[in-house]
């Protein structure tokens, strides 16, 4: 997994690329949870990760709960089809902020 | 979840992992190759990939809980038989107690105990076997094609 980060305003949108899996959440965690806990508002691009188990839904999860709490907003945005396939699957697309 | 059937190749394959989170996706690797060996449907493909690979993590998030420096093998082979394909799981981690084995609700929502749930919502059967010497865990997964 590799991946970059673009800041517009108050908004830093994260764009991760590969396959998330167990051995991935870690560093996608330490990408993501710093920006929400700087009071951000994040954009999680999607759009080049082709693989997501549980463990990379957990992330998203996680993630979305902590902007929550934070009183920011997390938008997943451009999922791939195959990620939004487990997203569906977890029935998630109804909590995630999805664009 | 379904998919439609295509395989129609009689095949056995399996192969050796350690059991550590850099393995998985050799796993998935693995899984992927043997699937354009039986010509399986690319969307029914993905399934089993993401099914295998959450049992996998299960071996090494569970199974091995306690044991994080191991440098134990686990075995998956891919079998397919008249059109039945079958998953097998071998391990030498902690023995796994089949009833303890629970997704959480999906209306619960939280970080977590989703791997579970996606491999019986993909795949036909999920069956725990003694696992003979000198394996201690023998998972079992069914699909048919």
């Amino acid at each position: 997994m590799t991946y970059k980060v673009t800041e517009e305003g108050d908004t830093s949108t994260v764009f991760l690329d590969g396959e998330i899996d167990m051995d991935k959440t870690e560093g996608a965690k330490e990408v993501i949870f710093p920006l929400i806990d700087s009071g951000k508002n994040v954009n999680l691009n999607l759009s080049n990760v082709q693989y997501m188990d549980s463990s990379g839904i957990s992330v998203l999860i996680e993630s979305h709960q902590k902007a929550l709490e934070k009183g920011t907003k997390l938008i997943v945005k451009d999922v791939s089809k195959s990620v939004l396939k487990v997203i569906m699957m977890a029935k998630l697309e109804q909590i995630l902020n999805l664009e | 979840m379904s998919g439609s059937s295509t395989a129609q190749i009689n095949h056995n394959e399996k192969k050796a992992f350690l059991v550590k989170t850099s393995s998985l996706k050799d796993v998935r690797t693995f899984c992927r190759e043997v699937f354009e060996k039986l010509e399986i449907d690319p969307s029914l493909k993905d399934e089993l990939v993401l099914a295998i690979a959450e049992a996998a993590q299960n071996i090494v998030k569970h199974a091995y809980k306690d044991k994080p420096d191991s440098n134990d093998i686990m075995v998956v082979e891919v079998s397919c038989m008249n059109n039945e394909l079958k998953i097998a799981f071998y391990d030498r981690g902690t023995p796994v107690d089949p009833q303890k084995v629970k997704h959480r609700e999906l209306d619960n929502v939280k970080p977590g105990g989703l791997g579970t749930f996606f491999i019986q919502e993909i795949m036909d059967a999920v069956e725990f076997k003694d696992g003979k010497k000198p394996w201690i865990n023998h998972l079992v997964l069914t699909k048919q094609l």
